[in-house]
């Protein structure tokens, strides 16, 4: 692989939650780490988001959720991704998410989840580091 | 994937296929060229139409609703949409697809964004090559959407058959309709969110200005009122873009085109081969490390020692 390859990342907000400001802020700060964001807007089925994800061919899918029906959305985009073989895509969540549920969404393959007050420079960090190079 | 299963999966218009060919062209991947060559037999069938237009004036909106409507004519539809890429950090926020969710679950439809990473010209670099790709994926059509232009980003005109110009209802006056650049590329005028007021004004200065371009060509840019929200219009502006390629078809100049591009394309794929093949040779060597330190002291010019080092390396060449 070239040394030019950017980073691609699908920030997406599943459900009907209106709250985007958090995955605004997000997908500045990816950018601004010299990534490519895919910003798709509000009220995505995970079948839109995983669509979405093949089309742009991301290394990763940033979901965030602040509605409360993580626990419904996220492990269904981790299934359709299994289905469409395409599982190798890093996978992070932010929002409003209890301690209990991330230890579920971990177990269902959500590789990191970032609540409220998560330096950017982490996201960015964790992202770089573990991203399929 | 191996590279012939990509290509075997690009061809059999597998999605994830085509996804992870267009990444690999965007990221200059060494494996391009020798893909590209593959598929290319397979390309130039695809109606390429270009939309381009300030930023806001509607295009992303206006390529959903052309989408709708030419998936209603039984078309199937790529989409390649280019947004800016930061001059500083070289990230980018590629926020197209936001307008684009009525066909999210359509498998044919394909949505691709780019950012322009550090090209100018309104698309990316890689655009083309892009478009080929899509192209060599069977669909019918290819939509490529440019940044947000402002007058001089007209390098669409390269690549689509079919350039719509959007704008809207009181943007400048019409001196602006007159200034050389964006004004000249378009085939088709789509003045955009009509139900503002001034969209009729709008109208005839495009036509006015028209009206006083010395023009030898037999297609007279229709200039199309559209509303992106309700889709008025819109019916309308395909009928003006399938009409606008029968012309090209019947008048010759597709063939005329065709064999420009391709002057052109070989022309710059040869520059480029072989600009890289002399610097990988040269950079490095003591003989052109000595060279630029003596044209930095003025005791050559560069002008002669670009001479030397041509002759002599198309020398070896001989050899």
């Amino acid at each position: 692989m070239s040394s030019s390859k950017k980073i691609r990342v699908l920030v997406a907000k599943p459900g009907l939650d209106g709250h985007d400001r958090g995955a605004k802020v997000v997908a500045r700060a990816l950018r601004d780490a010299g990534m490519e964001v895919i910003y798709t807007g509000l009220r995505q089925t995970p079948e839109m988001i995983v669509e979405a994800a093949i089309q742009e061919d991301v290394d990763v899918i940033g979901m965030s959720i602040l509605s409360g029906a993580h626990m419904a959305l996220f492990p269904k985009v981790m299934e359709l991704l299994k289905a469409e073989d395409a599982d190798d895509i890093l996978v992070v969540g932010g929002g409003i998410i209890p301690e209990d549920d991330i230890t579920e969404l971990k177990k269902c393959g959500i590789n990191e989840i970032f609540g409220p007050g998560t330096p950017l420079e982490d996201i960015v960090k964790y992202i770089r580091e573990n991203v399929n190079a | 994937m191996s590279e012939d299963k990509l290509i075997e999966g690009v061809l059999s218009g597998k999605r994830r296929a085509l996804a992870r060919l267009i990444s690999l062209i965007e990221d200059e991947d060494s494996s391009v060229s020798r893909i590209l060559a593959k598929l290319y037999r397979h390309t130039g069938k695809a109606h390429i139409i270009g939309v381009t237009g300030p930023p806001g004036s509607g295009k992303s909106t206006l390529v959903t609703r052309l989408t709708t409507e030419l998936r209603s004519r039984g078309l199937t539809i790529g989409i390649i949409c280019v947004d800016p890429s930061s001059p500083f950090t070289g990230g980018a926020l590629l926020g197209d697809r936001i307008r684009m969710q009525e066909h999210a679950l359509d498998k044919e439809v394909f949505v691709r964004s780019m950012g322009t990473r550090g090209h100018l010209g309104g698309l990316a670099r890689s655009t083309s090559d892009a478009v080929r790709a899509v192209d060599a994926a069977g669909k019918d059509i290819v939509l490529v959407e440019t940044v947000g232009a402002g007058q001089s980003e007209v390098e669409v005109v390269e690549i689509a058959h079919t350039v719509l110009v959007t704008d809207v209802p009181g943007s400048g006056d019409d001196i602006q309709a007159i200034k050389a650049g964006i004004m000249e590329i378009a085939d088709i005028f789509v003045v955009n969110k009509a139900d503002l007021p001034g969209a009729d004004k709008k109208v005839t200065e495009i036509n006015a200005m028209l009206d006083i371009a010395p023009t030898s060509d037999k297609w007279r840019p229709p200039v199309m009122k559209t509303n992106g929200r309700t889709g008025e219009g819109i019916s309308e502006l395909v009928d003006e873009i399938q009409e606008h390629m029968a012309y090209l078809k019947s008048s010759g100049v597709l063939e005329h085109k065709g064999l420009q591009r391709s002057k052109d394309e070989l022309e710059q794929i040869m520059e480029y081969k072989l600009t890289r093949e002399l610097m990988t040779k040269l950079q490095g060597t003591p003989e052109f490390d000595q060279a630029i330190k003596r044209i930095a002291r003025r005791d050559v010019d560069p002008y002669t020692i670009a001479e030397r080092l041509i002759t002599k390396f198309l020398a070896s060449c001989r050899e």
